[in-house]
């Protein structure tokens, strides 16, 4: 097959987004709104992004339900959840913002569940200080994916209106990958792509792309993520030049179904826990008392008894440690399991059958009900369920300004929501995904009209950049008798499972590192059978260089940081250093292998530092850090 | 425990197509889902199926299990019978791609012209107040996830192609009855052109959609017979005409 | 028949077979058949008969209100305005006068209007089986179009639950009339009142009407307590609509087999 007889599709646009989740939807709405032409392209069909899987819900301190609740309490718990890693702008800009995008939602349908007053009502979570999370039972991903695809209708409604065509400037490409960034110098020239309907290749020319492409969890074994979640985005940009942060913060959800295999990683929503869920161990001890790091000692109760009043008074009783971050819950559920205490199946035990009435568990935690009676045959309102960790979401992600979120190195580029990193830390609190999807996609359409408004002229795409894309689409065809790309996925995540997963040392993660350039060599000769029209063993064979480049990133940055910290904890260095909380982690590419170095994170400025009390950044701060603390705040 | 399952998978394209007889291993607590993605990677490795979550959440497995429309992720494989042959087809009131795959366009032009909410000019972000029981109708069939299994089952379109233009469809009725009973929806007419411009005439109720829905979202009993008597309402009631003549429009209660 | 709309239009995946359904699908709209068809046999033979549908104090409920002068001496509540009427030679019973309007009620009715459609007009006979009809209009022509006449027969059953209702405390009364008894008959009776009482408690369009149209349920608390009430028993109104038929028939037969003397209508007291 020669690929001049493969057709190619040609369209310009003002700003191109990839990947249509929360962020994308969000940055695609905001740029169409300031008058621009705008391209969305999906893998799926419209509508079925992995945000839809997002149960919990949107962590926003509006104070609809305890009215302490502000932007400043939300700030400090996403900090001390992302143990003082995160980009602290970018953890202000997301607590300030957040409420709006909210209500935003509201006007565009949504429809949240209420408190008594009418309001939006907010639900308890891991590592919130107040109620924050709106929530619509435990579906509020489907509610914002929806409320985001509806948004976009309305806005080509009005198009259609003024120019009597539905995708005159909005237009959703479903079923499509993109697999290159183009560029002319450092400069963003387009994308490059192929329908996975037909195989036939699509080019885009626009002067600004938006990734927002999700996560990574398909490069590991046991997984709450869809198929999409392939690193599509994060690869995307290190081919373009730019650059990975904190890669090796990989959060595990403490809680995945763990039975039958088939579901296993399967996702069991927070909100069971923060609607009275309680963990035990085979002995049917509540074993998370036993887990509560010194760091938290005064915001969590350490008997059953004030954690059991905690859920009727709040305000006189600490959190039951169920609650604690979801690093913390997950390594605790690791421990129990290898200390042989764990469920038949490897898990523990989750039950909220005893704290609440069958219809209550019912209207609260509908789908869980289902997915546990449909898929696992336990019925949770009598019954407890088997969980255990799952890959969930990366902390790290594509380096970005934290204003407008362009990415750093390629201009012209932008990153929003899970594909974008620094928010987060090293470890993201429960609802902080949702918000910044909407806080951080928002700004990103933001930040490509401005960019587009101060960079009028635009550069066409070079034919040489497109032959090599063209080149890179064909080359699985051009082989044969190579390897079944599906059993070379299947050995990546069983390798990142064992060697890079929720404990990891220097032995394995050397053996990672190097069994993953081999598989490099592999993945260059695979080869596919079939045409190209809708054919899964050539999406896979594109979409695995992404996961391998993903992999790769993980293992050397967390072989790097010999420290534990969030999503990252090395058996070796079990402690958590201040040294290395100034640092971040930086992942690059240079056309044959990553390499990672080290990036001083800048300082907190002082109306920030000053919502914190100094013994508690005692925790996390160097001496030399405190000094300088002490000694601003001196100054005040 | 692996047992050997016979499949009969349907095969091709828009053209032409035909049955494919398939054995494959089944493990204990396995979905259809999962029995065909070993047939994708151990036997026929393009083998064409659309999926995302595999968890009932995403809506993107739907196809046709022994002629029922199902999604393949919550169909367990120890629903069927020791030796029984299970039949999988694309969804028969779409057009094909390819394999399991088919054409679901339809249902996002569909999507495109049912008007979208309309909250009051003036409403501030933050400013509403909705009471719980005025939002639970709305709520039930925002669960929808759009795996347009009532799309396909519905015979006013899976039977008749050139119906397709003028009937929106059971999903689109659930939408239509959201934003209806939506307590900041201030969009007059939806009753009408529910009638006169999606279809809603040509449902004869006999509940397929409603069969088929895996969310359990009781699409007739709460959506297309409440707006059928809304229509009822506001165009064949000689008393309720007469009061919207004199108003002018159709009242918001 | 070779159909080429449908499934087996041009561009759908190419399958011979209507449907591959391997369950007894076919089941349920024969059995609809059967019964539904014997009801009308057996209804259309009684309303036809003019005769043994009172026995003091019970009357059939096919015959009740009796509005004709043909009706028997005792067995008009609310007058008789209908004269005798003759047609081909024969006379017209007092239970054609109304029997049109519990028919309109059931004809219109929701529920039966899937049983009927899938089961006579096999539109579709069941749930991805290909139905037989070129072309498919559903209720937006006349005649199927006076299907959304279904309120104004609920309203109408409304008076006739009344009515009913009120033949069933009558039946409180011996034969001289005199109250203070209960017979077999009494029983037969106020069952099949409570059954259509049910019936249309729960039928959508009293959902509607009784709240179901409003758009905020907060603004009318009292009419959401009714709504929920209603659409709970909503669930079950295919259930009623089949438990209030045969309970219609068996009151009409109890009563005729005792008019006939066939059976005595025993007295508790």
């Amino acid at each position: 097959m020669s690929e001049n007889q493969i057709p190619m599709e040609r369209h310009n646009y003002d700003v191109v987004v990839i990947g249509a989740g929360g962020a994308g939807l969000r940055a695609a709405v905001e740029a169409r709104e300031a008058g621009l032409r705008v391209a969305i392209i999906c893998k799926s069909l419209f509508g079925k992004a992995h945000t839809v899987m997002a149960e919990g819900g949107i962590a926003a301190s509006m104070g609809n339900v305890n009215s302490s609740d502000n932007w400043m309490v939300h700030f400090r718990d996403t900090m001390r959840g992302g143990k003082f890693l995160n980009n602290y702008r970018m953890a202000e800009l997301h607590a300030k913002e957040s409420p709006e995008r909210v209500w935003e939602l509201e006007v565009w349908g949504a429809l949240f569940d209420r408190t008594g007053e009418g309001k939006i009502s907010q639900r308890n979570f891991g590592g919130h200080e107040y109620p924050r999370l709106a929530h619509v039972g435990d579906r509020t991903g489907l509610e914002l994916i929806r409320t985001m695809q509806q948004r976009i209708v309305a806005l080509q409604q009005k198009d259609k209106r003024e120019t009597g065509s539905f995708e005159s400037h909005l237009k959703v490409f479903a079923e499509c990958t993109i697999t290159e960034i183009l560029k002319d110098g450092d400069q963003v020239t387009g994308a490059y792509g192929y329908w996975r309907e037909t195989g036939n290749e699509i080019l885009f020319e626009a002067p600004a792309v938006i990734l927002a492409t999700g996560g990574i969890g398909k490069s590991f074994k046991v997984t709450s993520n869809s198929w999409e979640g392939t690193g599509d985005g994060h690869a995307l940009a290190l081919k373009a030049g730019g650059k990975l942060v904190d890669m090796e913060f990989v959060q595990f959800h403490p809680t995945g179904m763990v039975w039958p295999p088939s579901v296993r990683g399967l996702l069991v929503t927070e909100s069971v826990r923060g609607d009275g869920g309680v963990l035990t161990n085979s002995e049917g001890k509540r074993f998370m008392f036993n887990y509560i790091p010194e760091v938290f000692k005064d915001k969590y109760a350490d008997n059953e008894a004030e954690a059991d009043r905690w859920y009727k008074d709040q305000a006189n009783n600490r959190r039951p440690p169920e609650l604690l971050p979801r690093d913390e819950v997950a390594r605790a559920i690791n421990s129990e399991v290898k200390a042989g205490r764990g469920s038949p199946h490897g898990g523990v035990y989750l039950d909220v059958s005893k704290r609440l009435p069958a219809d209550e568990i019912k209207r609260r935690l509908p789908s869980m009900w289902h997915q546990f009676k449909e898929l696992a045959d336990v019925d949770i309102t009598e019954q407890p369920m088997e969980v255990g960790p799952t890959c969930h979401y990366v902390m790290g992600g594509i380096e970005v300004e934290p204003d407008t979120a362009a990415a750093v190195g390629v201009t012209g580029l932008f990153a929003a929501g899970e594909v974008a990193g620094g928010m987060h830390g090293s470890n993201r609190l429960g609802g902080n995904s949702l918000s910044d999807l909407l806080v951080f996609g928002r700004r990103a359409g933001l930040g490509a009209v401005e960019y587009l408004k101060k960079n009028p002229n635009r550069k066409t795409v070079s034919t040489e950049s497109i032959k090599r894309a063209q080149e890179r689409i064909e080359k699985p065809f051009t082989r044969s008798g190579g390897e079944n790309p599906y059993l070379i996925h299947q050995e990546l995540q069983d390798l990142t499972q064992s060697l890079v997963g929720i404990i990891r040392t220097k032995n394995e993660l050397t053996e990672a590192i190097e069994k993953i350039s081999q598989f490099r060599s592999r993945i260059e000769k695979v080869s596919v059978t079939g045409g190209r029209q809708f054919n899964p063993g050539f999406h896979l064979s594109l979409d695995l260089e992404n996961m391998l480049l993903v992999s790769e990133c993980i293992a050397k940055a967390a072989l790097t940081r010999e420290e534990s910290r969030g999503g990252h904890t090395r058996d070796d260095f079990p402690k958590m250093d201040p040294n290395w909380r100034q640092y971040n982690l930086i992942c690059d590419w240079n056309g044959k292998s990553i390499s990672t170095t080290k990036q001083k994170l800048p300082m907190m400025p002082n109306e920030l530092l000053s919502l914190f009390d100094p013994h508690e950044l005692e925790k996390y701060f160097t001496k030399d850090e405190m000094t300088q603390v002490m000694a601003s705040a001196g100054s005040r | 425990m692996a047992r050997k399952i016979k499949l009969r998978i349907w095969r091709g394209s828009a053209k032409e197509g035909s049955l494919h007889d398939v054995e494959v291993d089944a493990n204990e607590g396995e979905v259809v889902l999962d029995v065909i993605h070993r047939v994708q990677a151990t036997k026929i490795n393009d083998l064409a199926v659309r999926w995302n979550c595999k968890a009932g959440k995403c809506g993107s497995c739907s196809m046709e299990i022994n002629g029922k429309p199902r999604l393949a992720c919550m169909t367990q494989m120890a629903n069927f019978e020791e030796g029984e042959t299970i039949t999988i087809t694309p969804l028969r009131a779409f057009p094909v791609i390819k394999d399991l795959v088919t054409d679901v366009s339809f249902n996002y032009q569909k999507a495109m012209e049912v008007p979208a909410f309309e909250p009051p000019a003036d409403l501030k972000p933050g400013q509403a107040r909705m009471a719980q029981v005025d939002v639970d109708r709305s709520q039930e069939f925002r669960k929808c996830i759009e795996c347009f299994l009532c799309q396909d089952t519905c015979h006013v379109i899976r039977d008749h192609e050139e119906n397709k233009k003028k009937f929106a469809g059971p999903r689109f009725f659930i939408r239509l009855a959201e934003l209806d009973m939506h307590p900041l929806d201030i969009l007059r007419n939806r009753k009408k052109t529910a009638q006169e411009e999606h279809g809603l005439g040509m449902c004869n109720i006999t509940k397929c959609c409603t069969e088929v829905c895996p969310e359990h979202i009781r699409i007739t009993d709460n959506a297309i017979i409440p707006m059928k008597e809304r229509v009822v309402d506001v165009k064949y009631d000689p008393v309720r005409w007469l009061g919207s003549k004199i108003r002018r429009r159709e009242e918001i209660s | 028949m070779a159909l080429t709309t449908g499934v087996f239009s041009s561009g759908r995946a190419e399958l011979q077979e209507r449907t591959l359904r391997t369950d007894r699908w076919w089941l349920q709209p024969l059995i609809t058949v059967l019964v539904l068809l014997s009801f009308v046999v057996y209804a259309t033979f009684r309303a036809f008969e003019g005769k043994n549908y009172f026995a003091e104090p019970l009357i059939s409920p096919f015959y009740s209100p009796c509005l004709s002068t043909e009706c028997v001496d005792g067995a008009s509540l609310i007058g008789q305005p209908f004269g005798k009427i003759v047609l081909f030679g024969l006379t017209l019973s007092p239970a054609l006068f109304i029997l049109v309007f519990p028919l309109g009620f059931r004809l219109t009715c929701y529920y039966y209007r899937k049983a009927y459609y899938r089961s006579f007009w096999q539109s579709p006979p069941a749930c991805a089986v290909a139905e037989p009809h070129k072309k498919y209009t559903g209720e937006t022509r006349a005649p199927l179009i006076l299907q959304n006449g279904h309120r104004w027969f609920f309203y109408i059953g409304l008076l006739f639950n009344i009515l009913l209702t009120i033949d069933a405390v009558l039946a409180f009364r011996d034969a001289e009339k005199h109250w203070g008894h209960m017979s077999v008959g009494t029983l037969v009776l106020l069952a099949n009142a409570t059954l259509l009482w049910l019936y249309s408690a729960s039928c959508h369009t009293c959902r509607h009407t009784i709240g179901g149209r409003l758009k905020n349920f907060s603004k009318h608390p009292v009419r959401y307590k009714a709504w929920t009430v209603v659409s709970k028993l909503n669930h079950y109104h295919p259930n009623f609509a089949w438990v209030s038929l045969f309970g219609v028939a068996f009151a009409d037969l109890y009563v005729r087999l005792v008019a006939a003397g066939t059976i005595t209508n025993f007295y508790f007291f």
